[in-house]
């Protein structure tokens, strides 16, 4: 390939900066630096070495991003030119993020979260809100900073602007906020680089707050402990030993340990895990994790075991771990909750994963959305690294392995296993085909172990107790304790551990139960890729067969909450945009039938709306055509994003009546 | 990959076990991405249908061709693209498949507006607001008419992704378009949505050779067909070697009225696989530069 960069661009000093930030300074003239006249020219450059850098390209995006406030013409050409990637592959990269910007944009992004549970708490107020100071969404009218406008121009705005978010993964707290912010200094070089972030959130968003928040203010960061009410003692919080509670696991140390603090993980009971692990021997974790009969946490279900095992008797290397911390299916937050006030748990648990099958590195991929977690998760490698916890000679054991944390930049595709991998990679984040399967054809095209946050930290208690005393908890099919994130219309929203087998009922009730004199209209079990449930099935055991016996799913573990105030045809609008706007664009049935069966939605409930509340008469014809788009996105699509889009529309219609459906 | 013509309807539906569909029709050049799904069948032991044109055949597969699930996906497939592409240079055999999958693309509503100038191009990823009910949304928009020898015109593009195939690694090596954006909002670009004569693209006509729908055209094809002219029974295709240099690639002269109106290669020819360079694609016009008063 000729790299061909855009004619007359070129990087700013700032821009270039940025962007060497991210990957250390040029080596020479060939890849963007200053050309060295007598050595230039006899040197080779490019081939397999240069192409080798492409998974550097989303970190150097961020990078700019981070420091410049947008991508511009120049800058995408220094990349380029650094990295040997063409342009109109980097600009396709580019544009797949909703974090990233083309344009010219103002420091200050506020991201309004307008997702489902912030919609019932408050968040259309708010947009409202913003649009008095800042203009309507998207708009640029108050950039301070743009080519030819004087940031004091703007006043107290200070540049400015807001737009609407999919879920940000704070719905306890809703309605939530990310502030965006650009203009950051450059971190140290390496491609650590982009982890530094400027950006912060603010949830429960109180407009006041929001609005000082632009002009520079930050609002104190939440209490420790605030997402998991039954870690609280005392007043509000339940006493979970007297009251004779089955005792927290994976929330054992949330709330009480200090998550930038490694001493305290060690007196919390941390690091024993993986010195047992050291005993054991691969093979050993193995079995005790195959024994426990854990299943994957992030949504699919599969036996933890037989992933670790097949990864670790793949013959080819190396090995890649991949954590995924994505979490971006609207009503999730479980795993923001544990890596914030956890993260060495997560730390430990990769290691012990990372030894188990053979992995010669680890990679955390968390959301761009988490500027907390992904802090907090920084500061705890670290600390790992410079404890020999992480490292060439673990403990000593002569075991050799390191994390590196990539961060996403706004696309809920990419908790797609595959697409995650692409992500990572330097390439749009579109899911492959399968197969082959992650454990054969992984990252960087290798053996690849890939597991959710919480199924990952669930390994701790499984090395140090031994598979069978895990496997003893929860029913049969379904073992341990599970995390839910419990949101919407309850007293206490927030993140509950459970042993598998509670009743839908028995955790809407331990987060408080719907307010006094409302009534409970539909529980979302599974978040926008699950379905709706009605009160009359509240008896359903949270169970993985328990609720494939409902024709529902488990899911991430959302349940969230809808009583009689909700406009629940509001909701499923929401979540039909949401499908649209997060589809990669890939197959014909995503991507239009996303398209289609949100047109569909929305002219049922303007037919509805017309004719106030009776039947509409063309409303059969409208949902039979859903229907069949339902079927074809299930049945044709590449990837789960498309095979369930369809799910929660379809579950609201034929249980919950919605659309002038009828039941 | 992803064509239609290329899958298929016809291929599909042969008994199980039978080949790929997609390399079948001579696109031996291009890797299947199988995105669009047309081609999709029934296997048994599989939660979801699977793409006919890369799924590996093997050892006692059970497959169903024509099973009413798939004749549901693949008709609602076609209604997907006919609804919001322009499908009318997609090849007759496109309208039969419509025919006998009884695709209706009409029940999605009429058209919205084609996009302003654009449009398309700036969608800001993730972004949206609801499309107006009563209008189905489609990529309706202008054609990109930035240089003399080939025009864009996405409003037929059914981003079957084998333009960027054939500009990149499975052929061209030029990298000069890729996918931008997503979602709906997807689509094939340049760097920054720029014109072709400040991108990479080196005017092979390779991706034209791919383009399934004719939203990739000559500039010549589309000259004519825009004055109404363009008429394939008038026309002649003759094979010769190019003049060029020492590859020796075979060229196809479609000649209509005398004058050569593009030019092709076999898919499947050993030399070419298809694909071009812009002396064989493009560098014709000599052998029509004919003196004035010249009989024809
Ligand atoms: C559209 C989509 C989004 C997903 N997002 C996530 C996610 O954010 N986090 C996650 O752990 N798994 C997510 N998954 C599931 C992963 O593909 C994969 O199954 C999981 O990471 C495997 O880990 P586990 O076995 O520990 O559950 C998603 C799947 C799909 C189809
Ligand atoms: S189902 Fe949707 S998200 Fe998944 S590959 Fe297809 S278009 Fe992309
Ligand atoms: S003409 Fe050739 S170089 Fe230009 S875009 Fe098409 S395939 Fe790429
Ligand atoms: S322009 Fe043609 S070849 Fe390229 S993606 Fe669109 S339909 Fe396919
Ligand atoms: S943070 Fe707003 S819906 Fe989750
Ligand atoms: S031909 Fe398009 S998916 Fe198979």
């Amino acid at each position: 390939m000729d790299l061909h960069l855009i004619p007359g661009a070129a990087p700013t000093d700032l821009e270039r900066a940025a962007v060497d930030g991210a990957l250390g300074p040029p080596d020479s003239g060939w890849d963007g630096g200053e050309r060295r006249p007598k050595l230039d020219g006899h040197i080779a450059h490019g081939g397999r070495d240069a192409r080798a850098r492409r998974h550097l390209l989303l970190p150097a995006l961020h990078a700019l991003q981070g420091r410049a406030g947008w991508i511009s013409p120049g800058a995408l050409n220094y990349i380029c030119q650094r990295l040997t990637v063409p342009p109109a592959e980097a600009y396709g990269v580019a544009t797949f993020y909703s974090m990233f910007s083309i344009e010219p944009r103002p420091a200050t992004v506020v991201h309004v979260c307008d997702d489902i549970a912030c919609r019932i708490k408050g968040a259309k107020e708010l947009g409202a809100e913003m649009e008095k100071s800042l203009g309507p969404a998207g708009s640029q009218a108050h950039r301070g900073n743009a080519p030819g406008k004087s940031g004091s121009a703007h006043g107290k705005t200070g540049g400015a602007m807001w737009l609407k978010s999919p879920c940000l993964g704070l719905c306890e707290h809703a309605p939530a906020v990310m502030f965006q912010v650009a203009g950051g200094k450059p971190a140290a070089s390496g491609p650590r680089a982009g982890d530094a972030t400027g950006d912060w959130t603010l949830a429960p968003a109180r407009t006041a707050d929001v609005l000082a928040g632009i002009t520079g203010r930050r609002a104190l960061g939440r209490p420790r402990g605030a997402s998991t009410p039954q870690t609280r003692t005392g007043a509000g919080g339940a006493d979970r030993a007297s009251a004779g509670a089955a005792p927290l696991r994976l929330l054992r140390r949330v709330g009480r340990v200090d998550p930038e603090s490694l001493d305290d993980y060690r007196a919390h009971g941390g690091y024993a895990a993986l010195r047992r692990a050291l005993a054991l021997g691969p093979e050993g974790v193995i079995r005790e994790v195959t024994d426990s009969k854990l299943m994957g946490r992030g949504g699919a279900a599969f036996p933890t075991g037989r992933k670790w095992d097949a990864v670790a008797k793949q013959p080819a290397h190396p090995h890649y771990l991949v954590c995924n911390a994505d979490e971006s299916e609207p009503g999730t937050f479980k795993d923001r909750v544990l890596m914030e006030e956890d993260p060495f748990a997560l730390v430990e648990a990769m290691t012990i994963a990372g030894y188990a099958a053979d992995c010669a590195r680890g990679y955390i991929y968390i959301r761009g959305e988490y500027p907390l977690a992904l802090a907090r998760l920084a500061n705890a490698i670290e600390a790992a690294r410079t404890r020999g916890l992480l490292g060439d000679d673990i403990l000593g054991s002569g075991f050799r392995f390191d994390i590196e944390i990539r961060r996403g930049a706004g696309a809920y595709i990419c908790g797609e296993e595959t697409a995650l991998f692409n992500s990572i990679e330097g390439l749009r984040g579109e899911p492959r085909n399968k197969p082959p399967f992650p454990v054969q054809v992984g990252l960087f095209g290798k053996p690849t172990l890939i597991n959710n946050v919480e199924t990952l930290v669930n390994v701790l208690d499984i090395v140090v107790e031994g598979g069978p005393a895990f496997a003893a908890i929860g029913t049969a099919q379904s073992s341990g304790t599970k995390l839910f994130c419990v949101s919407g219309c309850v007293a206490a929203p927030g993140v509950y551990e459970a042993p598998f087998g509670a009743t839908l009922a028995d955790i809407v009730k331990l987060a408080g139960g719907v307010g006094a004199g409302r009534t409970l209209r539909a529980v979302l079990l599974g978040g926008a890729a699950g379905s709706f449930v009605t009160p009359d099935e509240m008896d359903v055991p949270l169970t993985f067969e328990g609720t494939r016996a409902i024709g529902a799913s488990l899911g991430s573990g959302v349940i969230m909450v809808f009583d009689d105030t909700v406009d629940l045809q509001d909701t499923v609008l929401r979540i039909a945009a949401f499908f649209r706007d997060e589809s990669c664009g890939q197959c014909v049935p995503c991507r239009v039938g996303t398209e289609r069966q949100e047109e569909v939605l929305h002219r049922l409930a303007d037919a509805a709306a017309a004719r106030d509340g009776r039947r509409v008469p063309a409303a059969a014809t409208e949902v039979a055509l859903l229907d069949e788009i339902g079927q074809a996105m299930r049945d044709a699509s590449i990837c789960g994003l498309g095979q369930t889009a369809a799910g929660a529309a379809q579950s609201a219609i034929k249980k919950l009546g919605l659309f002038g459906g009828g039941r | 990959m992803s064509d239609p013509q290329a899958t298929s309807g016809a291929r599909a539906s042969e008994p199980a076990g039978t080949q790929p569909a997609c390399r079948a029709r001579g696109v031996v050049a291009l890797t299947p991405v199988n995105v669009c799904r047309v081609c999709v069948v029934e296997v048994e032991g599989s939660r979801v249908l699977v793409p006919a044109c890369s799924r590996k055949v093997e050892p006692k597969m059970v497959v169903k061709t024509d099973s009413e699930r798939v004749r549901l996906s693949r008709k609602m497939v076609l209604e997907f693209l006919a609804s919001s592409v322009d499908l009318s240079c997609a090849g007759a055999q496109v309208k039969g498949w419509m025919e006998r999958y009884r695709a209706r693309p009409e029940r999605y509503g009429p058209p919205k507006a084609p996009a302003a100038a654009g449009e398309r191009d700036a969608a800001h990823p993730g972004h949206h607001e609801p499309s107006h009910p009563g209008a189905a949304s489609t990529v309706a928009q202008l054609v990109k008419l930035d240089n003399d020898l080939y025009v864009r015109d996405y409003s037929k593009c059914i981003l079957c992704y084998k333009c960027v195939e054939a500009c990149g690694t499975d052929a061209q090596n030029t990298f000069a378009i890729a996918v931008a954006g997503r979602g709906f909002d997807a689509r094939i670009s340049t760097e920054f949505a720029n014109p072709l004569p400040d991108s990479a693209c080196v005017y092979c006509g390779n991706c034209i050779g791919v383009c399934p729908t004719g939203a990739l055209m000559f500039k010549s094809e589309f000259d004519l067909r825009r004055a109404g002219r363009w008429n394939e029974r008038k026309q002649t295709v003759t094979d010769t070697i190019c003049p060029y240099c020492g590859v020796g690639c075979t060229l196809q002269l479609h000649v209509q009225d005398n004058r050569i109106v593009k030019v092709t290669s076999p898919l499947d020819h050993s030399v070419t696989s298809g694909h071009l360079c812009i002396k064989g694609r493009f560098g014709w016009q000599f052998v029509q530069n004919r003196p004035e008063g010249c009989k024809e």
